[in-house]
């Protein structure tokens, strides 16, 4: 007969998921005003691997600045800085 | 008003040539009341896409300011040039042209590329 696997611990006290730390607008903190178009490096950070726009729930970016990165990904786009769609972006 | 101007040009252009379609562009903003207040060559530069078949492009950005009815007659010539595959050319508002001095002059590289 399987030897009966140990009864799982059961805690008194419900295990205390980590806190997800509190996402941050990182323009608001460092103080940037300016989003430049033309620096295709730090705009990556903003697009997945399929060259798509991340969303604002996921860069924790404050609405303002979201739309002007939104802007200077689309400029970016066109002055062929940034691809349209790529497949392994990074 | 201050503008910038981004223009890519055709890699077949020699150095030469390159500069002087940048001087030729250079030259329309000042003789038409504007005054460049940086030129900035990147040179020879991969496309991320292909544009009118070719994969690489010459790219030349400008900072200037003129009035506001410079850029009708720039856009003209731009689009009239076949040596130019795309150009754009944007306002910068006063944070955009602190960012321009800040990161010409190297004052801290733009705090932002420092941060993690």
């Amino acid at each position: 007969m399987a030897v009966k696997p140990k009864q799982e611990i059961k805690y008194l006290t419900a295990v205390k998921t980590e806190k997800r730390q509190k996402k941050y607008c990182r323009f608001k903190k460092m103080g940037i005003k300016y989003v430049d178009y033309k620096d295709a490096e730090f705009l990556k950070k903003f697009l997945n691997d399929q060259g798509k726009m991340l969303p604002r729930r996921i860069t924790g970016n404050s609405l303002k600045f979201q739309r002007k990165v939104a802007q200077a990904i689309k400029k970016a786009r066109q002055m062929a800085l940034l691809p349209y769609v790529t497949d392994l972006l990074k | 008003m201050n503008y910038e101007l981004m223009v890519i040009f055709t890699p077949v252009l020699s150095e030469d040539e390159f500069k002087a379609a940048q001087k030729k562009f250079a030259d329309l903003i000042k003789d038409n009341g504007g005054e460049v207040t940086h030129e900035n060559p990147w040179g020879l530069r991969s496309l991320a896409y292909p544009i009118r078949k070719k994969t690489t492009g010459m790219y030349v950005v400008l900072e200037y300011s003129a009035p506001s009815d410079l850029n009708e007659k720039l856009k003209i010539q731009l689009n009239r040039d076949e040596n130019v595959l795309r150009h754009m050319i944007t306002a910068l508002d006063k944070y955009a042209v602190t960012y321009n001095n800040r990161k010409r002059n190297g004052v801290n590289a733009e705090s932002k590329t420092t941060e993690a």
